[in-house]
């Protein structure tokens, strides 16, 4: 396969970025689209120029590293998967394919096509978190939980924080990624002594850290590799009126 | 600031504002297509005309307009406040994205079409409700026989300051009953004999059903229903209800007076 690549280049945070053309030659079907990056960035590297600077760890779908906005979607044409897991099969010979970074005030460009999401980690230090003290193991099925209710919570905990949602939503809103967060604990008899606390705090970070308002497009859900649910945004807003306006303060 | 106002200047909180108006503005829809279904009774506009005096006299009614014109500029201010933070959360757009791919258009144009919805608004209030309470509006006499209700006879009365806005006098030894009121109805006839200001009411109702086929179930969304049993209702009346019949019906209106 033979393809142009316009990918966004910047320098750092504070420099203006542009787009660059790139060709891409006699790259195979069966490659990952990071391992076409890899090729292109070798060759770039060889011809002595700066290669392209885009974030990926594991390669296999879980770690929530690469985030690349291609083609005019997060994660690329396909659904329910990251970029590492996007092949390129998934494209045509002679395709012109634009790659860009995640766009969001809170995800300030490093680099090219890497974005600091640090963003997300600290709404989860305001309290993404069970407090637990140290101690012996509790019997495992001390807690009955039912399995439908375990299934909810483990759907929700699959969030990678890869921040696709974001890059979806046409207002940049965390809205998706937070209330997984929030959900994966309130959903869970653990997760019950800080479940009011625990809602405010993270959505006082999510609005302090400048992510926008959520619109209910449904974008997110569809672009999310790990395919969370909206039911969770319907949940973290229940939640927080109940804490806001019905509980009393903790 | 107080939990109250915290509450209400998060992100979450001026969604719930949006949420809870947009909703009160959906009930008064179907509260005021009911009663303009009195538009469609032949007996030259009576029904109509009482009704109009009934919504702008009976002081419970008052105080829910009042409620009512607070809730849509409320709505109005809070969506323009939560836009403009929407915006500064993308500073810089992308070159390509494809909405179409993943959202319905209804979702990603709600600020466009309700700009539409809040200019009728204007035009529609200018036209009707400010007419009605302002303008010297010719009146209309009606003098309806006790024996058949449906024989009424219409004439009308010149502008007088000292009328009242609607009076009735019951004519037992004439067996007519003679109602005299504000002729509403003769400018909502009027104004539908123009091509164009229908075009304008039919555009607005085709945004109003754009706008609550998303805005309807949305709102559910943002107050926190997330009931699975209930949702497949919520989503029915949000496209049905709201999204079909009610512009429909009110876009039957302009409608039936261009065509009568």
């Amino acid at each position: 396969m033979n393809l142009t690549l316009k990918v966004w280049r910047q320098k750092n945070a504070d420099t203006k970025g542009k787009f660059v053309t790139y060709q891409a030659d006699h790259v195979s079907p069966d490659m990952s689209f990071l391992e076409m990056l890899d090729v292109v960035n070798e060759d770039l590297t060889k011809k002595g120029d700066d290669p392209i600077h885009f974030d990926h760890d594991c390669r296999e779908g879980i770690c929530g590293s690469c985030s690349l906005h291609i083609n005019g979607r997060p994660h690329g044409p396909k659904q329910g998967i990251t970029t590492c897991q996007l092949h390129m099969r998934s494209f045509n010979d002679k395709d012109t394919i634009v790659i860009e970074p995640w766009r969001a005030e809170a995800f300030p460009v490093i680099k090219d096509l890497a974005v600091d999401r640090s963003a997300f980690d600290r709404i989860q230090t305001a309290g993404g978190f069970i407090s637990v003290n140290t101690g012996g193991v509790p019997d495992a099925n001390a807690i009955a939980i039912p399995k439908v209710v375990a299934d909810e919570a483990f759907n929700s905990a699959t969030c990678i924080g890869c921040g696709a949602c974001v890059a979806a939503c046409k207002n940049a809103s965390a809205m998706l990624f937070v209330s997984a967060k929030v959900s994966q604990l309130a959903l869970l008899p653990q997760g019950q002594p800080e479940r009011y606390r625990r809602v405010q705090a993270m959505v006082a970070q999510m609005d302090a850290e400048g992510f926008g308002s959520c619109t209910n497009t449904g974008a997110c859900e569809a672009e999310c590799p790990k395919e969370i649910s909206i039911t969770n945004i319907a949940r973290m807003n229940r939640d927080y009126f109940t804490a806001k306006l019905i509980k009393q303060e903790e | 600031m107080s939990n109250f106002a915290k509450t209400f200047s998060s992100s979450l909180g001026k969604k719930l504002v949006m949420a809870l108006t947009g909703l009160f503005l959906c009930t008064f829809l179907i509260v005021h297509l009911i009663g303009n279904l009195q538009l469609f009774k032949d007996d030259s506009g009576q029904a109509f005309n009482a009704y109009a005096y009934f919504m702008t006299h009976f002081t419970p009614i008052k105080v829910v307009s009042y409620l009512l014109y607070s809730s849509i500029i409320i709505h109005a201010v809070y969506a323009l406040i939560i836009s403009a933070g929407n915006k500064k959360a993308r500073p810089i757009g992308y070159a390509v994205q494809v909405g179409n791919q993943n959202s319905p258009w209804t979702s990603r144009n709600m600020g466009i079409l309700g700009t539409i919805l809040l200019v009728f608004i204007v035009v529609h209030m200018g036209d009707f409700w400010w007419k009605y309470h302002n303008a010297e509006l010719p009146y209309a006499k009606y003098e309806i026989s006790l024996d058949n209700p449906n024989d009424i006879r219409v004439s009308e009365l010149a502008y007088d300051a000292n009328l009242l806005v609607h009076s009735e006098v019951t004519d037992l030894q004439a067996r007519i009953r003679i109602v005299i009121s504000k002729d509403l109805y003769k400018i909502v006839n009027n104004s539908f004999q123009t091509w164009w200001y229908v075009v304008l009411y039919l555009i607005s109702m085709a945004a109003l059903s754009f706008h609550l086929i998303h805005g309807f179930r949305s709102a559910f969304q943002t107050i926190g229903w997330d009931n699975s049993r209930f949702l497949p209702l919520v989503r029915f009346i949000g496209i049905w209800v709201f999204g079909v019949l009610v512009p429909l019906a009110f876009a039957a209106m302009p409608l039936y007076f261009f065509f009568k």
